[in-house]
């Protein structure tokens, strides 16, 4: 209890030191609201069920997109570890796409699937590839002739050290590109949804900020910035749980 | 002994991938080394070799003299370049549970428990599940691991997981154990123990060993024969026989013992001082 309370203080302090600065006018309330008068436009916004109907839309996008990057990134670049040809013939792409800004493919996914949640899901799964491309080709590079030979002379067929090797020795550096893809997937779809979109949290921001509603647009922004912390607890909860293997 | 005859009656139900004959036959087998960068290696030339079937054989010579080329080529892990290598009259075409092995790093599956990582080969071997956990549990039991069948190999000391290795290993009962420095990594009071409960379990159920080292004490101590191996490339400088009678605890003092030593070091002085000498010249 006091390990969590030594852990949170920090955002405590920063909290009070908010409420206070613009109560005292040290900052001007127009560029930012007190704390609490946040706190009241994200509960109105939460009591009309706006906050959560563009939430879920949001949670459903990124989920969707990290969903498709994790499987498919995971297994390309297992198979580009595995198979030399496929790294001959993705190799090169993977690298050529790595520097790429992803938010520069926001106009070209909305241009290709439109407005709706399609085009965001798109984004996110071209943009989270990349860390768990990555991520699993090199854990799967590095894993153990040895524990390979070893499965192999216990009669295991190649395929089946594919899996049973390979795999579980590319899941610690795979599962820490997944991480890095979890927060890249939240920076997409905010920049994609204040662009291109008629619902989710990124175009609450962008609606309210235009409309000069800047306490309902600080509850959206704390909105985003609770849902990624809490996102990236529970993800290193089980990453934690995955590999408790590890020493 | 008793629980060694407990074994004995589980093993009935396993069949043997190579019945009775287990003869290896090494025949003018060389191999090229390929590194991914710099030159080609010549690991091994023309080496030559019988091995008769519950034989205990140790391959001793310097660092890279390719020993453990050798150990990887009749497990069937690297192709053959030139000569050949049979097994019980079949050709080695791959690696398969008739011949089991042992690093010298353990090689456990770290994301598994020292019973999952035994019980590993025993599903491959596709026995009944009841049979393999107690199988699993009768090789806990004899390497001395009960009480850390849950444990993962991060946990364990280095002799723990080397002998979680070795029962790994054994459960698949295969005829021919072949062992890549398996106690390289071990400090010495953990070795020497290691060394004879070895030799305990190989004599309550024979095997052809192949155990690759470059300690002479250990080789002598372990084989019926040491074939020493010259400097790169590796060829076969001689074969000593070594038998010795193991179980007298003062085999060690013996003057019979301590010339031996002495005779395979002077072999492998040799070899020593001119891998030495190359890598002086590389360097």
């Amino acid at each position: 209890m006091t390990g969590a309370l030594h852990r949170y203080l920090p955002l405590v302090i920063l909290a009070l030191l908010w409420e206070a600065a613009t109560r005292l006018g040290i900052v001007s309330t127009l560029a930012l609201p007190p704390l609490s008068q946040v706190l009241r436009a994200a509960y109105d916004l939460a009591r009309s069920g706006d906050l959560l109907t563009n939430a879920a839309a949001s949670l459903y996008r990124a989920g969707a997109g990290l969903a498709l990057s994790i499987v498919i990134g995971g297994a390309l670049g297992i198979a580009m570890a595995w198979w030399r040809p496929v790294n001959v013939v993705v190799g090169p792409l993977v690298e050529l796409f790595y520097p790429v800004p992803k938010s520069a493919l926001i106009p070209v996914t909305a241009l290709w699937l439109g407005f709706g949640d399609g085009s965001k899901i798109l984004l996110i799964f071209l943009g989270c590839m990349i860390p768990v491309t990555l991520g699993a080709f090199n854990g799967a590079r590095s894993s153990d002739q040895a524990l390979i030979w070893s499965a192999r002379s216990m009669g295991a067929s190649r395929l089946r050290v594919l899996w049973d090797v390979v795999v579980p020795s590319a899941l610690p550096e795979l599962l820490n590109g997944v991480r890095t893809a979890l927060a890249l997937s939240f920076v997409l779809l905010v920049s994609a949804e204040l662009i291109v979109a008629r619902s989710g949290l990124g175009y609450m921001i962008g609606f309210l900020g235009a409309g000069g509603t800047y306490d309902g647009m600080f509850a959206a922004v704390l909105t985003v910035a609770f849902l990624g912390f809490v996102a990236d607890r529970i993800y290193q909860r089980l990453m934690n749980r995955v590999l408790q293997w590890r020493e | 002994m008793m629980r060694y005859s407990a074994l004995r009656g589980q093993r009935a139900g396993v069949r043997r991938i190579v019945s009775g004959n287990s003869n290896i036959v090494i025949d003018k087998v060389s191999h090229l080394y390929r590194p991914s960068r710099g030159r080609e290696v010549l690991a091994l030339d023309d080496v030559s070799l019988e091995i008769r079937g519950q034989e205990f054989i140790a391959l001793l010579g310097p660092s890279g003299c390719g020993k453990s080329t050798l150990l990887y080529l009749i497990g069937g892990f690297l192709a053959t370049g030139k000569g050949s290598i049979s097994v019980g009259g079949k050709p080695v075409a791959g690696p398969g549970p008739d011949r089991g092995i042992v690093f010298q790093h353990f090689a456990l599956f770290p994301w598994k428990t020292v019973r999952a990582n035994i019980l590993y080969g025993l599903e491959k071997l596709g026995l009944p599940r009841a049979e393999r956990e107690r199988r699993a549990q009768s090789f806990i039991d004899l390497v001395g691991l009960r009480g850390f069948e849950d444990s993962y190999p991060s946990q364990l000391s280095g002799g723990m997981k080397q002998r979680a290795a070795i029962a790994r290993t054994l459960a698949i009962d295969p005829a021919i154990l072949l062992m890549d420095e398996p106690f390289g990594a071990l400090d010495a009071q953990t070795r020497n123990l290691m060394q004879s409960e070895l030799l305990a379990i190989w004599q309550r159920s024979p095997k052809t060993v192949i155990f690759v080292t470059h300690d002479v004490r250990e080789a002598v101590y372990l084989a019926d024969r040491v074939v020493v191996m010259s400097a790169r490339p590796g060829r076969v400088k001689a074969i000593v026989d070594t038998k010795f009678d193991r179980s007298d605890s003062d085999i060690f003092k013996t003057k019979a013992f301590i010339d031996k030593i002495d005779e395979i070091w002077c072999l492998v002085r040799d070899e020593a001082l001119k891998a030495q000498a190359r890598e002086d010249e590389s360097a």
